[in-house]
């Protein structure tokens, strides 16, 4: 450190460069396009492999698709999946109640990934703030009301995700 | 007009001395001391020596106070303790004031009778156009710049005093160095290593 | 302004000046609505965001919301709070806030008191200041606020010192203590504009910066809020409060800025003179030539408060150790150097 340059410093930091420097750059991002996203009227792009809302889903002719085999309710890290089942009257199996503690869930998405029919998936939605915590235990008509209403988006989803698995 | 505004500020500073000595919160003892200081001001303004007024309120409100303030407020006062020996200093404190309000006494009645009071009710007036504070400069820094100096000597001593009572030296203490810290650059504080392969660094 | 009230009459002369008063408190609440709003849009800025933006155009009226909701919220009080400090404490830093500009000129004559001390009473002034600071937060009876209140008390003390003897270079220069005075000599183009006049630029330059950054300690700015640091003392002395009280705090301190932005200009930027020689306005009527005083005044202002959001923007907090050392060590000494050498200039220079 030469005598110099600690003189040069000591200059510097008198004429307040290090301030000069930084107005500059903050002159350069104030007059830049801001990148503020109006959430409710403006969404961020999302990947089809986003976790957000759970759904069960139907096949084309309307028959629910869930087969009550449980690998999800085994698979749940938080245990927020609780399944009972029974045969139907036409002897297939099928679920005759299927909840899930959306409190406990921490989206992990291992359901839909251990899921061998593709019936419960995590869908796009994550507007789905309730104001009390008995909204958020979903029962087996919420989740497949959930698919109906999102089933467009899950297929799309899963579509695109496809090529990679 | 002057008179109610006199009368305000007067009654104003009185009660306030008064509550200094009677209020029972130390902390509210010194708020009360800053209105007494804050009237003082006022009544220095209506006197019209402006300039000593915001040099009140500058000096004694502004910092002395703050610092009786910070005192205060970090006391940790026993209430009790307090009233313990009012009892016992009661004497001794009622002589001091008993002689003060006797000096007090007898100096506002020699001035009543010399006319005093008289003589200094008008004393700027007699250089018009010249302000308060430049006729207070021409005084300060002429006659009385003797007294002047001498005052802000015995100050510095004062400080020089409190400096040395209360600093110590501790050895083995790291301070920071902020110059060099700012005269480190990525050239002086980093080098560039080549490690071979499988040997790691040597330090 | 100024100018109209000198009418015999007391009654008149009182009812006219409390009606400046009033005008005035209106005109600085209004600005402070709208600078809090500039604040925050410039904070936004520099971090490629937008800022409030939602109530009315642009979120012009995002203050006036705030304003709302802070009323009709609840005041709460501590339990072991000592109440009437409590509650006297923002309501005193509200009116020194506003005290000190009875001595603000606007423009030529715009002035309610046009004190031969102006400049001492603005440092009376701000020196109270720190009074509601801290008797809020001895008030609130509560560690937090406490700490803040003894920061920002150590802090606004020390800074009085260098900004006291950054006031007497431009009293020296000056020769006045006058706010008006000061501005008037201050005529003719921004190259006698006390920080850009020439001699003595070498020294009153330095010295307006250091006024700024001074400044901005004194009033608890960013990078020196650490009263109200919130990585250390989530808000300092103001944690206890809430709703109106809370919302007076943040008058005073912003009406404080706001102040101190109108000061700075006015003492080493010509105050309401153009930045080049205006003498062509001599031939407008008074009123068209007050009004253009008037808008280099705010833009002054405007300039300076612009400077201070950006501040907070780009400079990172001080530690409580740095600040005192910038404060006593660097600032204190460098404003004596000055006030020595303006002396000496005032005695050997050119005009002694």
């Amino acid at each position: 450190m030469t005598f110099a340059v600690r003189i040069g410093q000591a200059v510097k930091g008198a004429a307040l460069m290090d301030f000069v420097g930084a107005f500059g750059l903050a002159m350069k991002y104030f007059v830049q396009p801001k990148k503020t996203v109006y959430y409710p009227f403006e969404k961020g792009p999302l990947s089809p492999r986003f976790r957000g809302e759970h759904a069960l889903r139907r096949y084309p002719n309307g028959e629910e698709r869930c087969i009550a085999c449980k690998l999800c309710e085994a698979i749940c890290p938080a245990q927020a999946i609780t399944i009972e089942a029974e045969p139907r009257p036409d002897g297939s199996r099928r679920t005759t109640r299927y909840d899930i503690d959306m409190v406990k869930c921490i989206y992990c998405g291992l359901c839909q990934e251990a899921c061998p029919v593709d019936a419960i998936v995590e869908g796009p939605n994550f507007e789905y703030a309730t104001e009390t915590r008995e909204e958020l235990l979903f029962d087996k008509q919420r989740l497949l009301d959930n698919g109906d209403r999102w089933e467009r988006e899950i297929a799309k989803n899963l579509e695109l995700d496809a090529p990679y698995r | 007009m002057q008179a109610v505004a006199f009368y305000i500020l007067a009654l104003v500073s009185v009660a306030a001395a008064f509550l200094v000595i009677t209020a029972k919160n130390p902390v509210h003892s010194v708020l009360y001391l800053i209105t007494v200081f804050f009237s003082a001001a006022g009544l220095f303004v209506l006197l019209g020596a402006e300039f000593l007024a915001m040099l009140l309120v500058v000096v004694y409100v502004g910092a002395v106070a703050v610092l009786f303030l910070f005192v205060v407020m970090m006391l940790d006062v026993d209430f009790a303790q307090f009233r313990e020996g009012f009892a016992r200093y009661l004497p001794l404190g009622g002589v001091v004031g008993a002689v003060l309000l006797t000096e007090i006494i007898l100096v506002a009645m020699t001035v009543a009778h010399t006319g005093a009071a008289a003589k200094n009710a008008l004393p700027m007036a007699s250089a018009p156009g010249v302000s308060n504070t430049e006729a207070i400069g021409q005084v300060l820094y002429t006659d009385y710049f003797y007294l002047f100096q001498a005052s802000g000597l015995v100050l510095l001593v004062a400080m020089i005093g409190a400096i040395v009572l209360t600093l110590r030296h501790r050895p083995g203490v790291r301070r920071q160095n902020i110059a060099k810290q700012v005269a480190r650059t990525p050239k002086t504080g980093m080098t560039i290593v080549q490690i071979k392969p499988g040997e790691g660094v040597s330090e | 302004m100024g100018g109209i009230a000198y009418s015999n009459n007391p009654l008149i002369w009182s009812l006219l000046t409390l009606g400046q008063i009033l005008l005035i408190v209106v005109i600085v609440l209004i600005t402070v609505a709208f600078v809090i709003l500039a604040d925050r849009k410039i904070w936004a800025a520099v971090q490629w965001r937008k800022g409030p933006n939602v109530v009315g155009p642009f979120g012009l009226l995002q203050s006036f919301a705030d304003l709302l909701k802070f009323v009709l919220k609840e005041l709460v009080i501590p339990s072991g709070a000592d109440k009437f400090v409590f509650l006297l404490a923002p309501v005193i830093s509200v009116v020194f806030s506003f005290a000190a500009w009875a001595v603000m000129p606007f423009a030529p004559g715009w002035v309610i008191s046009n004190l031969n001390v102006g400049v001492l009473y603005l440092l009376a002034i701000s020196s109270l200041g720190v009074y509601g600071i801290i008797m809020g937060g001895w008030a609130s009876n509560s560690k937090y606020p406490f700490l803040g209140a003894l920061r920002s008390a150590a802090q606004m003390v020390s800074y009085e010192v260098s900004i006291g003897f950054i006031l007497i270079t431009v009293i020296l220069l000056s020769g006045s203590m006058n706010l008006s005075t000061i501005v008037e000599q201050q005529n003719g183009g921004f190259w006698h504009w006390h920080a850009f006049a020439l001699p003595t630029i070498v020294v009153m330059f330095p010295m307006s910066v250091m006024f700024f950054i001074s400044f901005l300690a004194e009033t608890n700015r960013p990078p020196f809020d650490l009263p109200e640091a919130e990585s250390e003392l989530v808000a300092g002395y103001q944690v206890e409060y809430s709703s109106t009280a809370y919302l007076l705090l943040m008058l005073a301190e912003y009406t404080n800025i706001v102040l101190m932005c109108c000061l700075i200009s006015v003492l080493f930027f010509g105050g309401w003179h153009a930045p080049f020689p205006d003498d062509f306005i001599k031939t407008w009527p008074p009123i068209a030539a007050h009004l253009w005083a008037l808008m280099w005044f705010v833009i002054k202002a405007m300039f300076w408060f612009f400077m201070v959001a950006m501040v907070k923007a780009i400079v990172p907090r001080y530690r409580y150790d740095q600040l005192m050392r910038l404060g006593w060590k660097v600032f204190l000494p460098a404003s004596l150097v000055g006030v020595v050498l303006v002396a000496a200039w005032r005695v050997f220079g050119a005009q002694g």
